[in-house]
């Protein structure tokens, strides 16, 4: 087992932390209260969360932001638990984009 | 009056002289991997946690675990050439701890 793709605190080309102020996106507000709820209603735990995102693929890990990692944890635990599909998340997200276009 | 609540005694107290385990297993760990194998003492008890190895796999987390606030000197962890006298402070649980001189 290599070191995790979210435990990389004092590598070398770790970088330093982005401690800047920035605004919050509305999708990122909605990404924690979609979160919120979840945990409110004993759907998930922060800990399967935070598994979620050390499973994910690295690269892709890499690529994505704070709030897209948050999303893609969400959807892999909701398939995980059998609430949703993959298919019907898919299925969704093509009748969003119909509707506002692709993101 | 109910019964008296007998809590498990925690294995260390502040002070304590530790060194945090050097394991590299599969899991969700929350010791960070800068932090292992490395020497520091207990600064603070914080109590007993569900265990989040567990709960990360949608166990139940129990036993629970004792977690403690543990110091190290950043020239303990980072190297000597830090000439910092900030302490490096680590939430760790028990189960990664071994007492240490």
């Amino acid at each position: 087992m290599a070191r995790g793709h979210h435990d990389i605190g004092g590598l070398p080309g770790a970088g330093k932390i982005d401690q800047t102020e920035h605004e919050l996106s509305d999708w990122e507000i909605l990404a924690d209260a979609v979160n919120q709820a979840l945990g409110a209603n004993g759907i998930k735990r922060t800990d399967e969360m935070r598994r979620a995102r050390e499973e994910m693929d690295s690269a892709a890990y890499r690529d994505m932001t704070y709030y897209e990692r948050w999303i893609a944890s969400i959807e892999s635990i909701l398939i995980e638990k059998k609430i949703l599909t993959k298919e019907e998340i898919d299925r969704k997200l093509a009748e969003f984009e119909s509707k506002w276009g692709e993101p | 009056m109910g019964r008296a609540v007998k809590l498990p005694a925690s294995k260390f107290k502040a002070g304590d002289r530790v060194r945090v385990k050097f394991e590299d297993r599969p899991g969700h760990i929350r010791t960070p991997w800068y932090i292992r194998g490395k020497t520091g003492w207990i600064e603070r008890v914080h109590g007993d946690f569900l265990n989040p190895e567990s709960l990360a796999f949608g166990g139940d987390g129990l036993p629970k675990r004792t977690l403690y606030l543990v110091a190290f000197n950043q020239s303990d962890v980072w190297g000597k050439a830090v000439g910092s006298k900030d302490k490096v402070l680590v939430d760790i649980y028990e189960h990664w701890l071994s007492p240490a001189v």
